[in-house]
């Protein structure tokens, strides 16, 4: 595993305040997440909450960036702010898009809330030419740890809510989300795995991958 | 065409207005050409150098071009003069925002109380019934003579709603943005239900005279009152019609076992119906209702309503209000689903408000701020910034 990146600091604040966000960092998740993406292209973010992806691909990248969110306060604020966001559902919208509608679409930390994520990814790859999917990883060894030696559901700093109020209902390691992808008959171009510094992550050795990554984002296609 | 010229309407005094069709009738919807006619508008801000700032402005069923000026009749605040006007979110210091009174209206647009050149009578019920879509083509003239090749963006709420998505699905090259509020890709049967109660309520009116009110000399004000206080309890919710008036008597301790208005409700809407006659003609009504019952933008496009909208280069952003049970969100989200079936740019923006479907024309923060918001993130990418 390479070190693809400087140590970024591991979480920035969830509320950002309008003003701040152009200037403020990208979280490391979402930065290497911008990085996969090619200036000027089309990019549907689905899960955009506050907009900071959007509005980074938008100014920074010129990508005509568009967003779906759940929470109809998000998507208000997001429009307030100029960007283009819908309020809308992954699991019942994305059937709505024509096939190849964007150059990525994208699903930052929301997999593993969705009711249906199987069907969320082929949705994905079938509206984008390339699909990227983050998730918090639940083969990660802190996390194995604490249901191995404590018992009790793991609780992480990606994991950071007890299991009575979590919205993760169908969380996954990095290994299930492999073998989903070989199910679907879906391409994986590129892995990556952050443990507060990002490694490319080897499909020679997922196990490792799976080991020490506390996210792990993908980019997928499928023809 | 003609240069601008001014007339005996009061509406006309008070403002803008330019004769079309002399040479070239407009074809409208139901087969009549029409022509001439006139086209009543105001403007506020300056038109730059470019011609790239202009906004147009469709009012609704009742709403007119004074939008954010004295209105010269009633003497009200303009419509929407919180929203338009120098710093607002349709910022006149920037944006070159027009307002046209829409064809078959009764603000100075030719209409059915105009005087029909082949009779030279009001045109009354011989007045050719026109269409939301006859309304945007006549304004295209009017854009056109304006010679404004493209405009920034298009906007209205409820049947000004309509008009621009008529605009977006027809004049897609002509249109960078667009922001229907509170609106429908059709009238729904409800809707026209409702319009009926109204139009019927005029009609029955022995003073509407089949028509002939003005050339008789009298005016249907009891049917149009009704009209309007039917639509007017359609314009609110429940909510706020508790808010304002609950079960509250009017200038009484007790009910008076009689049929006067013992309850505030039944005052408010007397008034609402009695200042309406003063302002609004019998006939217009007719018309517009009909004009709004007509739309049905699917049905325009062989009943799918994203080939309204195929290719289509225009920025949207569909506002609705969570109270409003005349345009609910429903509605407006059948355009965002439209919209997304030919993966258009759109925004969809719910605002939580109790106050119904007017709440477009109130000044509700979060939509002044949604407003501002897009049009910025627009004037951005059409590189109209400073």
């Amino acid at each position: 595993m390479n070190p693809l990146d400087a140590p970024r600091p591991a979480t920035a604040p969830t509320a950002l305040a309008p003003a701040a966000l152009a200037k403020t960092p990208l979280r490391a998740d979402l930065q290497l997440i911008a990085d996969m993406v090619a200036p000027g292209s089309r990019v549907l973010d689905i899960g955009c909450g506050e907009g900071a992806l959007l509005e980074y691909l938008a100014r920074e990248r010129s990508v005509a960036a568009r967003g779906m969110e759940l929470s109809q306060k998000n998507v208000n604020a997001s429009v307030a702010r100029g960007l283009s966001v819908i309020q809308g559902d992954a699991d019942s919208d994305l059937v709505e898009y024509p096939a190849g509608a964007f150059d990525y679409a994208i699903l930052s930390l929301t997999l593993q809330a969705t009711r249906n994520p199987r069907e969320v990814v082929e949705q994905m790859v079938r509206i984008g030419r390339h699909a990227i999917v983050s998730f918090p990883n639940f083969g990660h060894w802190r996390v194995r740890l604490q249901l191995l030696l404590k018992g009790r559901m793991p609780v992480t700093e990606a994991l950071s809510e007890p299991w009575y109020e979590t919205p993760n209902i169908h969380l996954c390691t990095v290994r299930d989300f492999i073998a989903l992808c070989g199910d679907c008959g879906i391409e994986i171009e590129e892995a990556l795995v952050l443990n507060g510094r990002a490694h490319r992550a080897s499909l020679n050795t997922p196990h490792l991958a799976n080991l020490f990554g506390e996210k792990a984002i993908f980019r997928l296609r499928k023809d | 065409m003609q240069t601008p010229r001014m007339a005996a309407d009061p509406a006309l005094k008070a403002g803008l207005s330019m004769e079309f069709g002399r040479d070239a009738p407009l074809m409208l919807d139901c087969g009549v050409a029409l022509g001439p006619f006139t086209l009543a508008y105001q403007a506020y801000g300056e038109l730059n150098a470019e011609k790239s700032n202009a906004i147009l402005v469709c009012h609704a069923l009742t709403g007119d071009q004074f939008m954010a000026s004295r209105h010269p009749v009633t003497g009200k605040e303009g419509w929407w003069s919180q929203i338009v006007g120098p710093g607002l979110p349709l910022d006149t210091r920037r944006y070159f925002v027009i307002c046209v009174n829409v064809l078959g209206g009764c603000m100075g647009s030719t209409g059915p109380k105009s005087i029909n050149p082949a009779t030279g009578e009001p045109w009354a019920l011989d007045f050719p019934v026109i269409t939301v879509a006859d309304m945007v083509r006549a304004q295209k003239l009017l854009i056109d003579h304006l010679g404004i090749d493209k405009l920034f963006c298009v906007i209205g709420g409820s049947m000004g709603g309509m008009q621009v998505l008529e605009w977006a699905a027809r004049y897609p090259e002509k249109v960078f943005a667009a922001v229907p509020i509170a609106t429908a890709a059709r009238h729904t049967a409800q809707n026209i239900a409702f319009h009926e109660v109204g139009r019927q309520a005029i009609m029955a009116d022995l003073d509407w005279c089949g028509g002939r009110y003005i050339a008789e000399g009298r005016n249907p004000d009891r049917g149009l009152a009704v009209a309007r206080m039917t639509a007017h309890i359609t314009y609110l919710s429940e909510p706020a019609l508790h808010r304002k008036f609950g079960r509250r008597l009017q200038d009484r301790n007790s009910l008076t076992f009689g049929f006067e208005a013992d309850f505030q409700v039944e005052s408010y809407l007397r008034h609402q119906g009695a200042a309406f006659v003063q302002r609004f003609d019998a006939n217009s009504y007719l018309y517009i209702t009909r004009a709004m019952d007509y739309f049905d933008l699917a049905q325009e496009h062989g009943g799918k309503l994203a080939n309204a909208f195929r290719e289509t280069p225009v920025r949207f952003c569909v506002v609705s209000f969570t109270s409003d049970w005349l345009f609910p969100t429903s509605e407006n989200r059948d355009i965002v689903h439209a919209l997304n079936a030919v993966a258009a740019d759109v925004s969809f923006v719910e605002i939580e408000s109790d106050a119904g479907h007017d709440a477009f024309l109130l000044d509700e923060p979060e939509f002044r701020d949604t407003l501002a918001g897009f049009i910025a993130g627009c004037a951005e990418h059409r590189g109209l910034n400073g």
